[in-house]
């Protein structure tokens, strides 16, 4: 394989792997506070795309996106003051199942509100032809914007859960709720929190990728899935794992495309997923002793 | 005779009930007849089902203003199967059964027709397919028609082409959908009677947002002088979108599911340069005065867009085309469902927005290869490839 191959490959590898880790990231958030799972975190990036490719048809790119993300939180804060705030102890389970049927509510809603039609936002630098040479890769230059957002995220994520203590409030919830309200945390407004927060970031993630994948009203499922993979692949609620394991599992797609057709990719990525779960369930970088602390 | 009979009878019971119940002012002699739809309003087809369903309930909506066919109402009813063919099966059944539809325009997609081709074969239902695939009436199901061109017709059209411009060695993607595989079969088997080889060929999801890394792949081969794409998903944005990245500058062509402006919008820079096959529904503009389509499409685009605020596409024409021909048909020889079929069968010279149609006993499609028009995309718009 020639450099050029190679490094055309690991790109679109990373390209997939950055838009895999947003995701997961969001996942990340409220297992983190909540220990579940939101699967309608694919909803909220879809919500970041369509909102922002709205706005932008009134106003300048970058104040279109920061409208999309405030809307989003502001819809993230709704969904889980109307379906969760109110359960008492809620189970895992059925927390997870309510999360499922807000994601089909949400996608049903943008079907009727933005209809059938794929729509984009335009690139943030150059046009859908521009490309910056790389190794000898031509890479769109949209994929720094992604990768600096993710870097960025990633960052401010890790020093606000480590070294704010509101970030601390959110983990404490994790951890013991019963212990956390104790101690006189209020642990609804932290679960309120982690919602706008991950609504939050899956909507600048769902504006920023626009442009490479497009948004549809039902992108958010199949996102979902590969986002739902790399969370659980690095170890669920870490999101550094989720950077190293996004990018791992984009680059073993694109890889696996040079020896197998290109219609095994996701079969790769699922059956990652399946080995994952029987081998290492708590995650390449997650460890086995937390793990089994946790609920799920 | 005396099954008629009964069933105008019948009808005619049913159309007194219906009168009474509204209390609308029906003429006791008129009946509604029910037309149903089985089309992918949602879901990853929605492109081609959300146009063809605004369209047939346009051309009902009108009909019935203008007081139906010779007084006869029609009730649409649509059923959106969300390109899924599971669902396909039972909406159709559900039609056949208990709604005891008269006649069923699509499905959207040849996955899904396919599906039902049989169904509606057996249950004598008159079908009129809104869905490419040469199998929907290769081999003739009796009471199968469809509408858009024909796949075979199409992959002639793209590889006379490529003789023209001196391609010889290609590469085919094509989407995992009914249509993409069909059309895939299709190119693989006309391909040497053009004397082209086929060097490469990968199918993609029909949810995919990336395809860089086949592109990598593909453009690692030297002898590929171009490359067909065949699918009805967004993913033919993407892939021109990745293919111009890449700085990979063979040219691109791509199957009649390209006809819709919106693809070319999505695409935008990278769209440039694209060439498919297609109606001349395009651009009507380009036609000559005489031409009888010209009338026919530039009334469609003016009604349609006028309407619904967005610009036509291709497959919102194979809606109308089916929707026309049905009640010509029954215009022509009334709501009997034997007699309908067979002045199907026998249309000759309908013109509609997919060509001129000339059904035959053998040719459920009536469209021939100069229905197709080579298209490409230049500023951003559609223009007649020279």
């Amino acid at each position: 394989m020639s450099l050029e191959l190679f490094s055309q490959y690991l790109f679109a590898g990373i390209s997939y792997g950055i838009i895999y880790a947003i995701v997961a990231i969001g996942f990340n958030i409220i297992y983190n506070t909540t220990g579940v799972i939101n699967f309608a975190q694919g909803e909220f990036l879809m919500l970041g795309g369509m909102i922002a490719i709205t706005c932008n048809q009134f106003m300048p790119l970058p104040a279109a996106i920061i409208l999309a993300v405030l809307l989003t939180m502001l819809i993230g804060a709704a969904i889980e003051m109307i379906f969760i705030r109110w359960l008492d102890n809620p189970s895992v389970l059925r927390v997870i199942i309510i999360t499922i049927g807000i994601s089909i509510l949400i996608r049903e809603v943008a079907l009727h509100i933005w209809g059938e039609n794929v729509r984009a936002l335009p690139y943030f630098y150059g046009n859908e032809i521009t490309s910056v040479n790389i190794l000898g890769a031509n890479v769109s230059p949209q994929i720094f914007f992604v990768i600096g957002l993710c870097s960025i995220i990633v960052i401010i994520l890790s020093l606000f859960f480590h070294y704010t203590s509101t970030g601390m409030e959110m983990r404490a919830c994790a951890s013991n709720r019963r212990a956390a309200t104790l101690c006189g945390i209020n642990a609804k407004n932290m679960v309120t929190l982690s919602f706008m927060l991950s609504a939050g970031i899956g909507a600048l993630a769902g504006a920023v990728m626009s442009p490479i994948t497009y948004t549809q009203y039902d992108i958010g499922t199949g996102l979902a899935i590969k986002g739902f993979t790399v969370a659980i692949f690095g170890g669920l609620g870490n999101s550094f794992a989720a950077v190293v394991a996004g990018l791992l599992l984009g680059i073993i797609e694109a890889f696996s495309i040079s020896v197998v057709p290109l219609a095994y990719q996701d079969a790769i990525s699922i059956a990652i997923l399946l080995l994952i779960l029987f081998i290492r369930p708590h995650g390449i970088l997650g460890s086995k002793d937390t793990a089994s602390l946790k609920e799920f | 005779m005396k099954k008629l009979v009964n069933l105008s009878k019948k009808m005619l019971l049913v159309g007194a009930a219906l009168a009474f119940s509204t209390m609308a002012p029906v003429l006791a002699s008129a009946e509604t007849i029910k037309i149903g739809a089985v089309l992918a309003v949602t879901g990853g087809a929605s492109f081609l089902g959300g146009p063809e369903a605004r369209t047939i309930q346009m051309l009902a909506d009108e009909l019935n203003a203008k007081g139906g066919i010779n007084g006869n109402k029609i009730e649409l009813i649509i059923k959106d199967s969300g390109a899924n063919p599971e669902k396909a099966i039972s909406f159709t059944k559900q039609l056949i059964e208990e709604e005891k539809v008269f006649a069923i325009i699509g499905p959207s997609t040849s996955g899904e027709t396919l599906k039902i081709k049989k169904i509606c074969d057996q249950n004598k239902m008159i079908l009129l397919s809104c869905a490419a695939a040469e199998l929907i009436v290769n081999p003739v199901a009796k009471y199968v028609f469809k509408t858009p061109q024909k796949d075979s017709h199409a992959a002639a059209k793209i590889f006379g082409t490529m003789n023209e411009m001196g391609i010889s060695t290609i590469a085919v993607l094509n989407g995992n959908t009914g249509f993409g595989k069909a059309g895939k079969m299709q190119l693989k088997k006309s391909a040497s009677k053009f004397g082209i080889t086929i060097a490469a060929a990968e199918t993609y999801d029909k949810k995919s947002t990336d395809l860089s890394a086949v592109v990598a792949k593909l453009k690692a081969n030297k002898d590929i002088q171009a490359v067909v794409n065949w699918s009805i998903v967004p993913a033919q944005g993407i892939l021109a979108k990745n293919m111009r990245q890449a700085g990979w500058d063979v040219p691109l062509f791509q199957s009649h599911g390209f006809g819709n402006i919106k693809f070319v919008e999505a695409g935008g820079a990278a769209s440039e340069g694209i060439i498919f096959p297609a109606g001349r529904l395009l651009s009507p503009d380009v036609l000559s005065d005489d031409n009888p389509q010209k009338r026919v499409l530039l009334q469609y685009i003016a009604d349609y867009e006028s309407k619904f605020n967005e610009p036509v596409s291709t497959f919102g024409g194979h809606a109308y085309d089916a929707f026309k021909i049905l009640c010509r048909a029954i215009g022509e020889v009334g709501p009997d469902k034997e007699k309908v079929r067979d002045a199907i069968e026998n249309m000759q010279n309908f013109v509609g927005t997919g060509g001129v149609f000339n059904f035959s006993r053998t040719d459920h499609n009536g469209l021939d290869i100069d229905a197709f028009a080579m298209w490409t995309v230049k500023d951003g718009k559609f223009v007649l490839y020279k």
